[in-house]
């Protein structure tokens, strides 16, 4: 006690108290603050990269472009579709040596960016060469060469779908659908990717429906027509698991219901008719019964399953399928609806994945398009794997579609595929884009083989008639060209 | 050749800056400044070759020799500012030293790249700093009276800040600083300093409601005057001190959460009130949506801070330049753009250091004014680093404050190296009371046995009777060990 009390008055208070929690607990705040902050940055500058590094705003894509040139766009095979040219006085040309083959898909890199160059801009005009190379390319007073990019397309599928569509306007897309490749992707009208830059000003000021510089396979957005009865089938399916066997319709070639008509293709009259047989055969106004018989919900919820109204798992530009069913919608256009009309539309890409997840057992692979990424001397810098995107359908959904598919080519509208080499199976569509006249786009979208799928195409010729006489021959050339080669 | 210097020295950059930010923290293991001699030394070793790794790389990739003078003269401050220091005060605490100049070296290094005009300004300011920095700690070690002037600091800070809002308002514009014979004053800066004091000096002594409650008035009119002045980021530093020492003096979380409503309260209100805050907002949420107005600063920035990959494109590989105001508010967008994302983190990391520092000293020192006093220099110090690294990330919203001791800005390095030896002052006040206790435990051990010696019959009894003062002594010693 004498102890205490010689200690000064205010010395003896601060010692009451000298570990102070408070201090403890802000430390640790501010440590776990800064630990979440730079944690962020890190991430952030990492995901974020490429899309910063390609925003218009960054000028930095013109620093590094006046360090490197461009590097090369390579087929699965090793052609290559893009390659920079540079003039003894130093000017740069992007040369593309197949033309229009393929304009879209690898697209253009002066006036904006499109395609594959816009996709793939990053590494392209990156260089992950050595030291020692660039020293070498220093010493010769020249640029560092871009990383090169290798894709999964096939110059042969693309040359025989680029010829088969000729003239036409459309579009075609090639996919493989165990691993989401995509082989060909080809759309019409089209450009000349080499003398893009001299035409740019008249293309612009093209106002005409040709659109040319529109890659028709991913924004392209068409009535789906009777491709969407696959979607129809399918709620019904699930609407009527255990007796969808045994729906029976008797079709006179119209379809009357609360005061709407639904009429078949060309006013055909199909009989009496299963649900295989109607899908087959492609029946309208057994559809546009069938989708009655179907309530909502379960409609809604194919819809969903099947990405309508959705985003789609792709870094290439696209647009948005659409196709509504909610309580607003009229029985007239739940008709309209199950046989793919009306305000329904889906892009070609879109009706190619859903055909794509039917053949691969009801599971969508991401579709891609580039597999690596290497050096000028071959040194791999990134490559990329199929990756599953999710599942669309049971398996069960997947075989039941796949057996309907099969007997459209057997006693179907694509009965030109039938008695082949190998077994396709498909639908075909012919979508009206006019009301009041029977002008339509020919749909086709399908695989083969049917018991063990390879190759996924989805076919649309615009204003061509119908999809049985004018998309199927070309699926039939392409996949001729797949399976003899 | 010049792209093997570039290239590498990249790597050897980073890598040194590295084992420095390492030392920082391996500091904390070792207890007491004795012990720690031999991190102190490694650190000053890898903060010239820091220096000189990334001169070679500026001269590599300029080529101008009027380069090598100014970093030879920079070396030469430096190296006098680490050497004085530790002659004039043996007792003060060397890593925050060691780190403000690593952290100083940093800031002209970029600016070197940025501006060369501005780097030169910049060295002038932090050599000036030091000059008039050196008298600090002796003052605040002597100067036991600065506890008694309260109101004379709230008065000060209060017509300083007003003035500067009047005057702006006068002028139609948010000016918060005023140029006098070319040399650029921030008031809300200094002020900072003065807040701090206030704050300690009404907190330390009584705990009434009634005082904190005026203490907390007088706060919150810094605060008020500073938003409508359109500082936000001083209000928000000011706010934020006045907070950590609420908490602090009173040990009562009660009072943080009540504040920390209050302030969420009026970061609401002044959110409805004023549209330059929602701009800001909407900035934050969505720069590339407006990136050609007000999405912009922030937007550049990011590019910055993403082009940089982890090692950075080199100094001069990048364009940082196109980030407006990027010596001040974005400078850490340009080191991680060209000197690479992790020396950004480890430079952050340094500043962590320097804060985990001065909580420790904070921690240790009895004195609760001192305390206060430095436990409010730390934080007002890291959140404001949080702050401007936060902003320039998109992490938080932006505020527009300097990266203290790094960023271009004469104002805000002379406060900040002010503050750290305001800190060290502290420091040494901290070494001083255990000297005291020292000496008092020995003065009672002797009189102890003493009356061992004459009372041994009693030995037990006493023993028993004095086993809390003794325990605490015992404590105090282990303390000093441990420091």
């Amino acid at each position: 006690m004498e102890d205490l009390r010689n200690i000064p008055r205010d010395k003896r208070q601060t010692k009451k108290k000298i570990r102070s929690k408070p201090i403890i607990v802000l430390s640790v705040f501010y440590i776990a603050l800064f630990g979440s902050l730079l944690g962020y940055i890190c991430n952030y500058a990492y995901s974020n990269k490429q899309e910063l590094f390609n925003n218009s705003y960054n000028t930095r894509q013109q620093i590094i472009l006046s360090q490197n040139y461009r590097g090369e766009i390579l087929s699965r095979n090793g052609d290559v579709l893009a390659y920079t040219e540079t003039d003894s006085d130093g000017t740069e040309k992007r040369v593309y040596p197949y033309g229009k083959e393929f304009a879209h898909v690898v697209g253009y890199s002066t006036n904006g960016k499109a395609g594959i160059e816009a996709m793939a801009n990053y590494y392209l005009i990156n260089t992950n060469i050595d030291l020692q190379d660039k020293v070498k390319y220093e010493a010769a007073g020249s640029k560092y060469p871009g990383d090169n990019v290798y894709t999964t397309l096939d110059v042969n599928l693309q040359e025989v779908a680029f010829n088969a569509l000729s003239a036409r306007k459309g579009a075609i897309v090639v996919t493989d659908p165990k691993t989401g490749e995509i082989l060909a992707m080809v759309s019409k009208p089209d450009f000349d990717p080499n003398t893009i830059a001299d035409e740019w000003e008249s293309m612009i000021a093209d106002t005409s429906p040709d659109a040319k510089l529109l890659n028709r396979v991913t924004q392209g957005v068409y009535p789906p027509g009777s491709t969407f009865k696959i979607v129809t089938a399918l709620a019904y399916i699930k609407a009527h698991p255990d007796d969808y066997k045994n729906y029976r319709f008797s079709c006179n070639g119209r379809y009357n219901y609360d005061g709407n008509t639904i009429s078949c293709y060309h006013g055909e009259n199909h009989g009496a008719v299963d649900f295989t047989s109607s899908f087959a055969k492609s029946c309208n106004s057994s559809f546009a019964n069938i989708g009655l018989s179907v309530d909502r919900e379960t409609f809604d919820r194919a819809l969903e399953d099947l990405l309508f109204n959705q985003e789609l798992p792709l870094t290439i530009n696209y647009s948005k399928s659409s196709a509504e069913y909610d309580a607003a919608t009229s029985t007239g256009d739940i008709m309209q609806l199950s046989i793919g009309q009306g305000t329904t539309s889906v892009t070609p890409i879109h009706m190619n994945m859903i055909t794509c997840a039917i053949a691969n057992d009801g599971v969508l692979m991401k579709p891609y398009l580039v597999t690596s990424v290497k050096t000028e001397t071959g040194k791999v810098v990134k490559s990329f794997s199929s990756e599953e995107y999710k599942r669309l359908m049971s398996s069960e959904e997947a075989t039941i579609l796949t057996e309907m598919m099969e007997e459209v080519v057997q006693s179907g509208t694509a009965s030109k595929l039938k008695g082949l080499t190998y077994t396709a199976a498909g639908k075909t569509g012919s979508a009206e884009f006019n009301s009041g006249t029977s002008d339509s786009h020919a749909w086709f979208t399908g695989f083969a083989p049917a018991d063990d799928p390879e190759i996924c195409v989805t076919i649309i010729v615009e204003n061509a008639g119908s999809g049985g006489s004018y998309a199927v021959p070309i699926a039939k050339r392409i996949f001729d060209a797949y399976f003899d080669a | 050749m010049e792209i093997y210097v570039t290239e590498i020295s990249k790597y050897v950059i980073t890598l040194l800056l590295f084992l420095y930010t390492l030392e920082a923290f391996l500091v904390f293991i070792r207890k007491t400044e004795e012990d720690r001699k031999g991190v102190y030394i490694r650190q000053i070793i890898l903060m010239f070759a820091v220096q000189i790794a990334c001169f070679v790389q500026i001269l590599a990739r300029t080529g101008k020799a009027q380069y090598a003078f100014f970093f030879a003269f920079q070396i030469i401050i430096f190296a006098s500012v680490l050497t004085l220091f530790y002659l004039i005060y043996p007792e003060g605490n060397r890593l925050l030293i060691n780190n403000s100049c690593m952290l100083l070296m940093i800031g002209m290094i970029i600016l070197t790249r940025l501006s060369y005009d501005k780097a030169i300004k910049q060295f002038f300011i932090i050599t000036a700093s030091f000059v008039v920095g050196f008298f600090v700690p002796e003052l605040i070690f002597r100067f036991n009276f600065l506890k008694k002037f309260t109101y004379v600091y709230a008065g000060a800070g209060i017509v300083a800040i007003g003035a500067v809002l009047i005057l702006g308002a006068a002028t139609h514009g948010s000016k918060i600083s005023y140029t006098i014979a070319g040399i650029t004053f921030q008031p809300s800066e200094f002020v900072k300093i003065v807040f701090l004091f206030f704050m300690a000096a009404a907190l330390y002594k009584s705990e009434s409601i009634l005082e904190l409650f005026l203490t907390s008035v007088i706060a919150a009119a810094h605060v008020i005057i500073l938003v409508l002045s359109r500082d936000l980021g001083s209000a928000l530093i000011f706010f934020v001190i006045y907070l950590a020492l609420i908490y602090i003096a009173t040990e009562n979380i009660g009072y943080l959460a009540i504040g920390l409503s209050f302030g969420v309260l009026a970061s609401v209100i002044s959110y409805k009130l004023f549209t330059h805050i929602q701009v800001r907002v909407q900035a934050f949420l969505d720069p590339f949506s407006d990136i050609e107005r007000t999405g912009y600063q922030i937007s550049q920035s990011l590019f910055g801070i993403s082009s940089g990959c982890w090692f950075g494109l080199g100094l001069y590989g990048g364009s940082p330049q196109s980030i407006p105001y990027v010596e001040r508010d974005f400078i850490f967008s340009a080191i991680a753009e060209e000197l690479g994302v992790l020396f950004a983190i480890f430079m952050a990391l340094i500043c962590v250091s320097t804060f985990i520092m001065l909580m420790v000293e904070g921690y240790y020192i009895r004195d609760k004014f001192y305390r206060l006093i430095i436990t409010g220099v730390a934080v007002a110090y890291i959140f404001q680093t949080f702050l401007t690294i936060g902003g320039g990330a998109k992490f938080i919203p932006l505020t527009g404050v300097t990266l203290p001791l790094v960023s271009y800005g004469g104002t805000s390095v002379f406060v900040t190296v002010f503050m750290i030896m305001i800190s060290e002052g502290v420091c040494m006040i901290r070494v001083d009371e255990e000297y005291e206790l020292e000496e008092r435990r020995r003065k009672r051990a002797r009189q102890q046995r003493r009356l061992d010696r004459d009372q041994t019959y009693r030995k037990e009894t006493y023993r028993q009777e004095d086993t809390g003062r003794d325990g605490r002594s015992q404590e105090y010693t282990k303390r000093q060990k441990t420091n």
